[in-house]
């Protein structure tokens, strides 16, 4: 039996102490008719051996192949020591720290974290992570709801640049609780919001993400300005490399956005087919006690000692029940760690020089791609390692040849946005070489030029 | 002692082989740049090496110590799960990428549906709620959505117990409804007349963990069942002691119409700390088409099988998405592998020896004269054990012997949950501890208890040994520190 270490006498002799002749007497209160006598959809174990086996088949099955799609997830190098040190049993197999005696580790550990994102987002506190970046939206959208008082109407309006599944994702989250969620027309040259905003009654929140979903810089100190002035928090949606390169969210407009959230993948967590990744959330001193999730404090032992514990519980599930400030309890635990370890390898030097690299690929990748017939640039502006292309044709086919050739050519933003037309959103990091590029730019010219030739 | 990461630091220092080498500025105007510098710390790959190697022999685990932490199910993490689950062809694959390139993970993915969907006794399986209690608030919004699409709007009453996780009653509030507690008898079931006061037209369903979190097989699981529906209410069930029962009894034949389970107790995905989880969620035919999405399922291309998702226009009536991609599929993967390797005769061995465990070490620790909350019932998986006589007569509270236990190197059990049974350890061995173990826990049991009433020990200021003594609290919510502040 796997795992069991029991011995037949061990069975024996514990089944005594109980007082029970046999394992199915331990089950005496069940009603009978329940009871059932196996699992028909398992299959018989398979030993460590087999099932290693049977994962390498599976997993080359899915091939390696050559990634410049992004739309949310984003392929870094990840530092072996990374992941050597998050799956170190004391902390992969650690339980949530209501011991603290028990978890100095994982909680400095996340004490460190809160620190190094806050300094990245330019904002004053951190929780302790949330699910992913999109249902820190549906989260965030809740937050402002308790903090800004003053506006009844559940409104948040969104900046057009917000990726289309963080507002699906927090409609199914926040939806419920009477909350909207409306766009910002997109200026269709520019791919931002328009020179004009409307005016009115103003939104609870208004949500502004930097870089783009199309992969433009929004002016976002315009934008949260504007929403300042109508009375709206602002949440700011960001992406954690970025970060070392723009402008932190705290130092938005002329008073910083409210609250920050964002998808904490690319901060060393694998892409691993979606998850598990983090959503981070960082916000203002004075709004701390309606923050959802988990918050590490430093504090002081008997012997006045520096040490670490979970602090304002009192917004939790567990204490506060129906009133808490959200109903999660598990979070992403591991991930932070694994960022954490992220971080302090690459400091912030390292953090920038990974930000700029993945924005000279991206600039020498679209310089190549664009100077292909039928190749061009959605919007002019700048932008950070992320750019939208129209083609001249349908962009699933060509994502196809290129899959073919076992290169994942990027996100085809028609379906979701089929006012943008043929087009196209490219990515490359830090991960890229010349010779990656050069692979991709040839295999799109041939597939542009072949098809080209087969209509003709 | 506790010395930060930023305390270590020096200014120049770098891991260099971690990042790209001199590249130059970029052509992002200076609008959008930001102009002040994070504090990121400054070390040596062997500094961060070492400082989180150090941090992470500061934690209790399950690879360390035992750890009978009831209703979390701390059982034994096998260490092929995550070796597999990490194989660069997984660990890679972007969540975007197309089906072709796709298809070894997305079988992984339909299999686990199937073999959850037998354990569970469901009709539908959505593996995309990322913990439990995001899988609740996937149930109650699929509860919720089915009312109001037969134009029973008026339902929003949410029934849970008094002795529920804290998660059931806030996710009612999160949808939009509104919680209504019923008591527990004395027998640790729920008390059927106040049930009846309580169900009416308003009652959208009712959340039930069973075996419940007092540890005992909720005995009238039909009545209750006849009497929510005969309500017009539907059944959640909170699948965080599903070890309880796996093989053995499948909620679906309980008459459940919904089911989240937590991965990272039953199938042993790692708790990492506080996550991340994961909280699959089954269904009956009532809620089928209001699962949330992405769903995995098989398609037929001429005769070849092939693995595809299915989207909003496959499940209109979808609650919709609850993450940006398909939950926690990497944690997803590795409680497919634990499955396969406990296979078929192993899942209803879980249950049979988690339940031996629980009620060989509950009537050990009786025969040394603890109390029990409920000596009248077989235990499950889990039991409490409640501290109210060594409380009163010699001052040994829950919380002292959970800090005692620290000492000689155990995990504390939960403490003070549920909260209707005063001083209350609650005690899950799971079925990966040895005899032994047990032994030696109830030994340590024994000798807190009788230095205390003996000695007249006092174990207020445990622990002595760990790295820290007990914490200031109500310093830490009063004086917030939160992050790091290097002196001016």
């Amino acid at each position: 039996m796997p795992f069991i270490p029991h011995t037949d006498d061990d069975t024996r002799e514990m089944l005594e102490v109980i007082g029970a002749h046999s394992l199915d007497a331990l089950f005496d209160e069940i009603p009978k008719d329940l009871l059932i006598e196996s699992l028909d959809g398992v299959p018989e174990a398979m030993s460590e051996m087999a099932i290693t086996r049977l994962m390498r088949e599976r997993a080359a099955q899915d091939g390696a192949p050559l990634c410049f799609l992004g739309a949310g997830a984003y392929e870094h190098h990840v530092p072996t020591a990374v992941w050597d040190l998050a799956t170190r049993g004391e902390y992969y197999s650690a339980y949530t720290p209501y011991q603290a005696e028990a978890s100095q580790g994982t909680l400095q550990t996340i004490y460190e974290y809160q620190t190094m994102i806050t300094e990245l987002t330019g904002l004053d506190v951190s929780n302790a992570s949330l699910y992913d970046g999109a249902s820190a939206l549906g989260e965030a959208a809740l937050m402002a709801v308790r903090c800004n008082r003053k506006v009844k109407n559940g409104r948040v309006i969104l900046a057009p640049g917000v990726n289309p599944i963080y507002e699906k994702v927090a409609s199914a989250i926040a939806g419920t609780q009477d909350i909207t969620f409306e766009r910002l027309d997109m200026d269709m040259a520019t791919g931002n919001a328009m020179s004009s905003l409307p005016d009115g009654e103003g939104p609870v929140a208004v949500a502004i993400q930097q870089p783009s979903f199309p992969g433009t810089l929004e002016d976002v100190d315009r934008l949260t300005d504007w929403a300042h002035a109508q009375g709206a928090f602002v949440i700011a949606i960001v992406n954690p490399t970025s970060l070392a390169l723009l402008k932190a969210p705290g130092h938005w407009g002329t008073e910083g956005a409210d609250i920050a959230i964002g998808e904490g993948q690319p901060l060393g967590v694998p892409l691993s087919s979606g998850g598990p990744y983090f959503g981070f959330m960082t916000c203002k001193q004075k709004h701390v006690r309606q923050m959802p999730g988990r918050i590490i404090g430093r504090t002081t032992d008997l012997d006045g000692e520096p040490g670490f514990a979970l602090t304002l519980q009192a917004r939790e599930q567990h204490i506060r029940r129906s009133k808490a400030t959200s109903n999660i309890c598990t979070n992403q635990g591991l991930m932070v760690t694994a960022a954490t370890i992220y971080m302090a390898l690459v400091g912030y030097h390292g953090l920038r020089s990974i930000a700029t690299r993945s924005h000279q690929n991206t600039s020498r990748l679209i310089d190549s791609l664009t100077a292909i017939d039928g190749v061009e640039r959605l919007f002019d502006g700048p932008y950070f390692h992320e750019v939208a292309l129209r083609l001249d044709r349908p962009v699933a086919p060509v994502l196809d040849e290129l899959s073919i050739r076992n290169i994942l050519g990027g996100y085809d933003l028609t379906a979701g946005n089929p006012d943008l037309g043929n087009s196209l959103l490219v990515c490359a990091t830090e991960t890229k070489t010349e010779v990656d590029i050069d692979a991709y730019v040839s295999a799109l010219s041939e597939i542009m030029a072949s098809a080209e030739r087969k209509s003709a | 002692m506790s010395t930060l990461i930023f305390e270590k630091s020096r200014q120049g220092r770098r891991a260099f082989a971690q990042a790209p080498l001199n590249p130059s500025d970029t052509s992002i105007p200076k609008s959008f740049l930001r102009d002040d510098e994070p504090l990121l710390p400054e070390a040596s790959e062997l500094q961060v090496v070492r400082h989180y190697t150090r941090l992470s022999q500061k934690n209790f685990s399950i690879d360390t110590q035992f750890s009978p932490l009831g209703s979390c199910t701390m059982k034994y993490n096998p260490r092929a799960c995550n070796a597999l689950a990490l194989l660069p062809g997984f660990a890679g694959r972007h969540p975007l990428g197309p089906v072709s390139h796709g298809q070894g993970f997305m079988k992984c993915m339909f299999e686990l549906q199937e073999m959850l969907k037998s354990v569970t006794g469901m009709v539908g399986v959505s593996l995309t709620p990322m913990a439990g209690a995001q899988g609740e608030l996937a149930g109650v919004a699929m509860i919720r959505a089915y009312h109001q699409e037969r134009g029973d709007t008026e339902r929003n009453e949410i029934i849970v117990p008094d002795a529920a996780h804290g998660t059931n009653p806030a996710t009612a509030t999160m949808c939009g409804c509104v919680a209504v507690e019923v008591p527990t008898d004395s027998e640790g079931d729920v008390d059927l007349e106040a049930l009846k006061r309580v169900v009416g037209p308003k009652t959208a369903g009712i959340m039930l963990t069973n075996p419940s979190t007092l540890g005992v097989f909720e005995r009238h699981i039909i009545e209750v069942e006849r009497i929510v529906k005969d309500a017009g209410g539907l059944l959640y069930y909170d699948g965080a002691n599903l070890n309880a029962i796996c093989g053995k009894v499948r909620p679906g034949d309980m008459g459940f119409d919904v089911i989240h389970m937590n991965l990272h107790k039953t199938f042993s995905t790692p708790h990492g700390g506080g996550g991340p989880g994961s909280g699959a969620i089954g269904v009956g035919e009532r809620l089928l088409p209001y699962m949330p999405i992405p769903v995995v399922t098989e398609r037929d291309n001429d005769g070849e099988s092939y693995y595809d998702w299915l989207e909003e226009d496959d499940m209109p009536h979808s609650i919709g998405r609850l993450s940006g991609f398909m939950g926690n599929s990497g944690v997803l993967l590795r409680a497919y592998i634990y499955m396969r390797m406990v296979g078929n005769a192993g899942m209803k061995r879980l249950a049979e020896y988690a339940t031996l465990n629980a009620n060989y070490l509950q009537a050990r620790l009786r025969d040394a004269g603890f109390t029990l909350a409920f000596p009248n019932r077989r235990a499950s998986h889990e039991f409490i054990v409640t501290l109210k006589h060594e409380a009163r007569e010699f001052d040994l509270t829950a919380m002292d012997v959970a800090k005692a236990l620290l000492d000689l190197n155990y995990h504390a059990p939960t403490t003070y949950f549920p909260l209707l049974v005063p001083e209350c350890l609650l005690i899950e061995p799971t079925e990966t501890e040895s005899k032994e173990t047990l032994d030696n826990f109830v030994d340590a049991m024994v000798a807190i208890a009788t230095e205390a009433r003996d000695n007249g020990t006092s174990f207020k200021e445990a622990p002595y040994k760990l790295p820290v003594r007990r914490l200031d609290d109500v310093k830490a919510a009063r004086q917030l520190d939160l992050k790091y502040r290097p002196d001016p």
